[in-house]
């Protein structure tokens, strides 16, 4: 077994899948650049993968886009070899997958995955307790073991109490939660989503994706999810690969694609996806015009506040952490009063609500529309990072992908 | 007019007979094994049927009919047939009947349904295997009787080989046809899982062809059933043979008693079958 150094937790590496008698030939007949369609055409072989190259970080959730036929069912499969792969490597953990022997696959696949499906692949003559115990039950984890684990899992899914029901009679996301549950009772390192949500309805679909989001939150497990719908794909990636026709088309940040979609192909993709969902308020931040400082007196920050045409001032220490807002009348009055104070009394300072640099600008309209003045930004320090104005946020709501 | 010419002769018939005197020549100690096994199993077997009470075996099917049917009414149905067939003086024919489909029965599962499984697991087996069970299925059921005959002479063992014969293709075909269309994403998960052939098989498979298998099962009791009537053309004792005894002399009555009681043990034998396929969904 060959390892190779990276810092990739999964790299795949020219990876082919053939259907059809004659695979050697589309190696050898230099047809290797022509699309899916000629290949087809001149050999009988359908291209199920074509060279593709990707490489997935340790607990990044990456997730593989396309529609259906454009092979990211196939390469979510070949992971595990569910689906076997014509020619390349995939090497995961440093293990070349591909030339794993029965047994060294058996245990590979027992201990370093989970994996979700579609339709849940539950076994309805369990119940929902043993289906989630399967996993480690292949293993050959004791009864007693493996029903706790088990039970932690259910629990950690929101299903606690409905252990001795058989799946049938549970709803399709109470189903998938069971699948969840298998899958993480294993604790793998890595879980693959093969359009886990994508029979659910839209409201327990949204659902679904948020308790995900916050569960990778706390496992930080290595995901990678397969799905064909650009906004959950926007939502829960770190990473998108498209697909189409077989091929990877477009690697990207989220943003990445909605803002520079490499072909026509993921532009269409694109289209129709809201900014809204997509952009955050790091990216469309400003830095601020005016900012006083907490040691500088009333007087500076009026004359600083009066110059700009403004009604108030962020006011940040030394170390710039945001303490809150002052606003015009206020420093009015602190002048006219009697003791005349040097510096801008604690008490005087409004405070604010604050966001964060990855806030989707769809959290933003509340908060905007709360205060007169713009949306400060900070870091996890609260540190002051830059602005947002009813003005950024309108600019950016124009359509994405056009040029 | 014109005559299909004598000359072109294709001696078929001739070849299977040398292959038969070959087969009993050369495994004759074998096929005397195999009936040794066959006789003792339906002869242990019918000497329980007898040896226990008629009012007891009467009661034992009302409660199967009960509690596998789930209706009272089906159990007192099932009990009357029974009586009636006492009634008839048939009981201890039809005691022997039942004895030889059960036997057949077992039997034809102990081969039909790991063929069924071999078959299901490989494409190659199902393609060698599919026109064989088709030429077993439609060949007439007495073609069997004859070869039968030669292996083991006349008697039950001959009249269960041809039975297990004519009845174990249903319960191949659908094990087979069971298995192949179980749900793939759960066949997919426990691959993912890491299952063993053999885990994916007793977890997996097996469980969710269940309904599957238990048609299969009935349609083979149903067919040994006829089988086993037919079997007592070559000597099996049984309902089948008093049939038999009133063509032969004309008795419509008696004909009509020995018909009502195998009607009656097919409509029991097929009930409680059937609901093995129906219950857990």
């Amino acid at each position: 077994m060959e390892s190779i150094e990276n810092n990739s937790q999964v790299i795949i590496k020219d990876v082919w899948k053939l259907y059809g008698k004659d695979a050697k030939k589309v190696f050898s007949k230099k047809l290797m650049q022509e699309t899916k369609a000629v290949i087809q055409e001149k050999t009988g072989c359908i291209v199920g993968m074509k060279n593709i190259n990707l490489e997935i970080k340790k607990g990044e959730f990456y997730i593989l886009m396309g529609l259906s036929g454009s092979g990211k069912s196939t390469l979510i499969r070949s992971l595990i070899r569910l689906v076997n792969t014509t020619k390349g490597n995939i090497i995961i953990n440093g293990k070349n997958i591909t030339k794993m022997n029965n047994e060294q696959l058996l245990h590979f696949r027992r201990d370093t995955f989970g994996m979700v499906f579609q339709h849940y692949g539950l076994l309805p003559h369990l119940t929902v307790l043993d289906n989630a115990a399967y996993g480690l039950k292949v293993k050959g984890i004791p009864k007693g073991e493996r029903y706790a684990k088990a039970m932690q899992t259910l629990e950690t899914v929101g299903l606690k109490g409905w252990e001795d029901y058989y799946p049938g009679s549970l709803s399709g996301g109470m189903q998938q939660r069971v699948g969840l549950a298998r899958a993480l009772a294993n604790d793998p390192e890595i879980l693959l989503m093969d359009e886990p949500f994508s029979g659910l309805d839209p409201l327990i679909r949204r659902q679904m994706q948020d308790e995900l989001v916050e569960l990778q939150e706390k496992l930080k497990k290595t995901i990678i999810f397969v799905t064909h719908d650009l906004h959950e794909a926007l939502k829960l990636g770190d990473q998108i690969a498209i697909l189409r026709d077989g091929e990877v088309v477009q690697v990207g940040t989220p943003e990445d694609i909605v803002t520079s979609p490499a072909d026509e192909y993921v532009q269409q993709f694109v289209q129709d996806a809201s900014p809204a969902k997509v952009l955050t308020a790091g990216s469309i931040m400003e830095e601020p015009s005016i900012l006083t400082y907490a040691w500088e007196g009333p007087k500076t920050a009026l004359t600083l506040i009066r110059a700009n045409k403004r009604r108030a001032a962020f006011i940040v220490n030394k170390s710039r952490e945001l303490l809150g807002v002052i606003r015009e009348k206020e420093l009015v009055s602190l002048l006219e009063q009697e003791t005349k104070s040097k510096t801008i009394p604690m008490d005087s300072i409004k405070k604010v609500s604050t966001v964060t640099e990855d806030t989707l600008i769809e959290d933003l309209f509340s908060i905007i529309t709360e205060n007169p003045w713009p949306i400060p930004v900070v870091d996890e320090k609260n540190r002051f990072k830059g602005i947002v104005t009813t003005d950024h946020i309108f600019e950016s709501l124009s359509p994405l992908g056009g040029e | 007019m014109f005559e299909f010419p004598e000359t072109i002769n294709l001696p078929l018939a001739s070849v299977i007979d040398s292959i038969m005197d070959w087969l009993l020549l050369h495994l004759d100690g074998l096929f005397d094994f195999i009936g040794a096994i066959i006789l003792h199993v339906v002869l242990a077997l019918e000497s329980l049927l007898l040896f226990v009470p008629w009012f007891i075996i009467i009661l034992l099917i009302g409660l199967a009919g009960w509690k596998l049917l789930g209706k009272i009414s089906t159990a007192i149905v099932f009990m009357t047939m029974m009586f009636i067939i006492g009634a008839f003086d048939y009981w201890d024919l039809a005691m022997r009947t039942l004895s030889l489909v059960i036997a057949s029965v077992v039997f034809s599962l102990l081969i039909g349904l790991p063929t069924g499984i071999k078959m299901a697991r490989s494409d190659r087996a199902q393609r060698i295997l599919k026109p064989l069970l088709d030429a077993m299925q439609t060949m007439p059921s007495f073609v069997y009787l004859i070869p039968a005959l030669m292996f083991f002479g006349m008697g039950k063992v001959p009249a269960m080989f041809a039975t297990i014969i004519y009845a174990v293709p249903p319960v191949i075909r659908l094990t087979n046809v069971g298995i192949r269309t179980v749900d793939i994403e759960a066949l997919e998960a426990a691959k993912a899982f890491g299952a063993t052939p053999k885990q994916i098989l007793f977890d997996v498979q097996l469980p969710l062809a269940k309904p599957s298998i238990m048609v299969g099962i009935n349609q083979t009791t149903m067919m040994a059933l006829a089988m086993v009537v037919i079997g007592s053309m070559i000597g099996a004792k049984g309902l089948g043979m008093e049939v038999l005894l009133a063509i032969s002399r004309i008795e419509v009555g008696r004909g009509f008693e020995a018909g009502i009681s195998i009607v009656f043990l097919a409509i029991i034998i097929d009930r409680i079958t059937y609901s093995f396929s129906k219950k857990d969904k």
